[in-house]
């Protein structure tokens, strides 16, 4: 945060920079910081993703994202084409969400230090 | 709030298995250099290599399977433990135990978070991957494929991974 040269890494922030970078289309940033630094989880949803399995989308994101990550103590996030997204919320009644595996009850993530 | 209790309670059997860590490996980490190094040397790639090698099933972790020192890992060990990876074909990597690691594998594998799992020396993915894969059965089939299961405990992994949380 006084590091006067890169922007504070916020929910706004890496949302923005998630849809400009790539093409997102609908995005949820939720800050999970705990006592451990900051930590985010994401839901993303791009049509950059179709015809991409989980592992080159969350490259894809990671790639996006590369210096924001770096400063960050954890990252999360959950990949989904238009396509996906629109089934999962008809399917769960709207309950389509960042993944919070790995954060305690409160939604926090807990563990070492940096 | 079922599928969170039986998850703590198997993950806790499969823990405290004998694992893990294998020693000869783990020492070629001591390390060379304490501060990071953008470049991975040469000695680490092959360190790493051999770590990756020294086990079909391997997790570089933060803290140990008994011990997790952060909930991504421990997420990612519990997922192991539930769909039963027999702990004789599994390896975990402590990088907090070693700079050098901790800075290196996220090199090598060009991924920028802990924990980080290969199976059969390739790259799967982290917590997030190995969560969804776990839920949408994608695991159970792979583990399966590569033969890591503990044998005769089928069962347990395949009725998890048909419980959507």
């Amino acid at each position: 945060m006084a590091d006067n040269q890169e922007p504070a890494i916020t929910e706004d922030f890496l949302s923005a920079a998630l849809k400009t970078r790539l093409n997102a289309t609908h995005v949820e940033v939720t800050d999970m910081s705990g006592g451990c630094g900051a930590s985010f989880t994401s839901l993303i949803v791009s049509p950059d993703f179709v015809g991409k399995n989980s592992l080159k989308r969350h490259r894809l994101v990671n790639a996006a994202l590369k210096e924001e990550i770096a400063r960050i103590h954890a990252w999360s996030a959950k990949c989904q084409t238009p396509d996906e997204y629109a089934k999962e919320k008809a399917a769960t009644g709207g309950n389509d969400g960042p993944p919070m595996d790995g954060t305690n009850a409160q939604g926090k993530v807990e563990g070492v230090t940096e | 709030m079922l599928t969170r209790s039986l998850f703590s309670r198997q993950l806790f059997a499969a823990a405290s298995r004998p694992a893990i860590a294998p020693k000869a490996v783990s020492s070629a980490f001591r390390p060379v250099l304490f501060y990071q190094n953008r470049f991975l040397s040469d000695a680490t790639r092959q360190a790493i290599d051999k770590a990756v090698a020294s086990a079909p099933v391997v997790l570089f972790m933060k803290g140990t399977p008994e011990t997790p020192q952060c909930g991504f890992s421990r997420a990612s060990i519990q997922v192991l433990g539930l769909q039963g990876v027999d702990p004789n074909k599994f390896a975990a990597f402590n990088v907090l135990e070693d700079a050098e690691l901790r800075q290196g594998i996220k090199e090598y594998s060009d991924w920028p978070t802990i924990p980080q799992l290969y199976i059969d020396k390739e790259f799967v993915g982290g917590c997030d991957i190995i969560v969804s894969m776990h839920q949408n059965g994608e695991l159970a089939k792979l583990l399966e494929e590569k033969d890591v299961l503990v044998k005769g405990e089928e069962g347990a992994a395949e009725e998890q991974t048909e419980k959507k949380e």
